[in-house]
């Protein structure tokens, strides 16, 4: 797979003098999908708008598809759709008249059947001749993704494109994002559902302060990062954790019926031998055991702390 | 340059005037009629003639002034403003479009729907007042050069207002006292002589007495000092646009 966008040592200080981002490297391969994940004020919102031309980077670079996006601002932008975590549409405009107006501005000559085509797909087709304030928010949301594909663009940034969607509608927008991959749309999303990146993501950025702290196929990262947890439940109740095995990460749970051990599955003894045999020398009758591995919300949680930490440090 | 999207933002601003047509046309013809009711009547009645012309063809030009620098000014400042304010002007900077064609989709639509108010005026009038213009071609160009730099100017309004009170500002408090002091309705040697000098200060003068010498044949200032006027403003107001997108004066953050 080839590089279509290259972020190089980005750099954007506000005029107030907040430093929105430190130093992003990326480089986004052409077809895949590509997760921001990061909480509010992380700057995954700066970074997206420095690439689509709202934002002035304060210095360091950005091409995508080989151009840069400054000096040559009109083929890279050419490649480039956009869909703002805001819906903003004029109300008293007809849904085909504002998806027309972009497919102008992105110097397309007028063409009726490409904007039917993208208001079909994104089954709006029956609604091409409403006000847009007479839509609902689901909708308004894919009038914005009809406006940034009219122009059929190589790469696509949904900046939070499911915030304050409900639970269907989100599952329709990720159809939407499936069938672009299809298509071989280049696709990145910024998100806090950390389940959205997990099921439709190819590789996932963990952006925090400024910084990326780290991008890795999903797969790969839910795999070195995972946690896990072994849920051992008891014959009968513990009162407290026995002293000879204070050496573990015990918890007790359920009135001292459940016994909870969490691990590394990086690290290279789990330490599951010796606890269950410290549990026998204990005498402490095991009914059931259960592992579980850890939700990439936990991981991600847990990677904003550390970087936290060390911030502090 | 990219014509596909100058006609773009073109045609999308001038749907929302044809949306409103009646009222578009509708309005300026019952104030034309009103000025000409107030003005050439109750006033004309008094006053018989101006610089050998009669007082209603007296005050055609400067009414026509009056309309289309307005409506120039309100159109272009909110055109650009509402983008602005409901968000959508996110499109237009993310757009691989340039300074020239943004500002010639948005200034154009807006001298243009100023021209047809200029233009109705000058027709309702003509209902009222014999007019008979002795230099047309003047009288056209001073026309669209009107439109186009106070269009400029209300778009530099638009890109400055943070909320709707600025947008008003600047029209209501300081162009149209100029306008109304420029001698939209009476010739500056009608003024006492201290104020005939202070009023050259007032760039509208020249505006209005070009455009009514391309009338009537008889002017305030020299034509050519007219001219000079109106085409200094523009210039200045390009340069403005120009510094405005080159530094992306609240438009980019």
């Amino acid at each position: 797979m080839a590089a279509v966008v290259e972020i190089r040592d980005l750099r954007k200080t506000y005029e107030g003098g907040f430093q929105a981002l430190k130093g992003v490297d990326l480089t986004i391969e052409e077809g895949e999908i590509l997760a921001l994940l990061g909480p509010n004020g992380a700057g995954k919102t700066t970074l997206i708008s420095t690439i689509c031309g709202l934002v002035t980077p304060t210095s360091g670079s950005v091409t995508v598809g080989g151009a840069d996006i400054v000096t040559g601002y009109r083929k890279a932008r050419e490649l480039i759709g956009l869909v703002p975590q805001e819906i903003s549409l004029e109300p008293f405009e007809k849904v085909k008249d504002t998806v027309r107006l972009s497919q102008g501005l992105w110097g397309m000559k007028r063409d009726d059947a490409a904007i039917e085509d993208v208001l079909r797909k994104l089954s709006l087709w029956d609604k091409r001749d409403a006000r847009t304030r007479e839509l609902s928010g689901g909708m308004k949301r894919r009038v914005m993704i009809a406006k940034a594909l009219i122009h059929k663009p190589r790469v696509l940034f949904l900046d939070e494109p499911t915030a304050g969607v409900d639970v269907e509608l989100r599952r329709g927008m990720w159809e939407v994002v499936e069938e672009l991959r299809r298509d071989g749309v280049t696709i990145i999303l910024t998100t806090h559902y950390i389940e959205e990146a997990e099921a439709i993501a190819d590789r996932i950025g963990v952006i925090d302060a400024g910084q990326l702290q780290l991008v890795e196929e999903t797969g790969a990262l839910m795999a070195r990062m995972g946690q896990k947890e072994l849920r051992i439940e008891l014959h009968m109740p513990l009162a407290a954790i026995p002293d000879a095995l204070s050496d573990y990460d015990l918890e007790l749970a359920d009135d001292g019926e459940v016994l909870i051990y969490r691990y590394d599955t990086r690290a290279e003894r789990t330490g599951i031998t010796a606890l269950l045999n410290g549990l026998q020398s204990e005498g402490i009758v095991l009914r059931d055991l259960q592992t579980r591995q850890s939700s990439l919300e936990e991981i991600f949680v847990g990677l904003v702390a550390d970087a936290q930490k060390e911030d502090a440090a | 340059m990219n014509l596909r999207a100058v006609k773009a933002i073109y045609m999308y601003e001038m749907s929302r005037f044809f949306r409103t047509l009646a009222q578009s046309f509708i309005s300026p013809v019952i104030s034309t009629s009103l000025y000409f009711v107030v003005f050439g009547t109750a006033i004309g009645s008094r006053i018989d003639q101006v610089e050998g012309v009669s007082y209603g063809a007296f005050i055609v030009p400067g009414l026509i002034m009056l309309s289309v620098i307005t409506q120039a000014l309100s159109n272009a400042s909110f055109g650009i403003y509402f983008p602005k304010f409901i968000g959508t002007v996110f499109e237009l900077l993310s757009a691989p479009v340039n300074f020239l064609e943004i500002v010639a989709g948005y200034v154009g639509a807006a001298a243009t729907k100023a021209l047809f108010i200029g233009v109705v005026i000058l027709g309702t009038a003509s209902l009222f007042v014999d007019i008979h213009i002795q230099h047309p071609l003047a009288m056209v160009a001073f026309l669209l050069l009107t439109c186009i730099s106070f269009a400029l100017f209300g778009f530099i309004i638009g890109i400055w207002a943070k909320n709707f009170e600025q947008l008003q500002l600047i029209p209501l408090l300081v162009v149209t006292p100029l306008v109304f002091l420029g001698g939209s309705f009476y010739s500056i040697s009608m003024l006492p002589p201290i104020w005939q000098k202070i009023t050259l200060f007032n760039p509208v003068v020249y505006l209005i007495s070009g455009f009514r010498w391309s009338f009537f044949g008889t002017a305030d200032v020299p034509i050519g000092l007219s001219l000079l006027a109106i085409a200094g403003f523009m210039g200045l107001c390009i340069a403005a646009v120009w510094w405005i997108f080159r530094t992306g004066w609240r438009l980019r953050s």
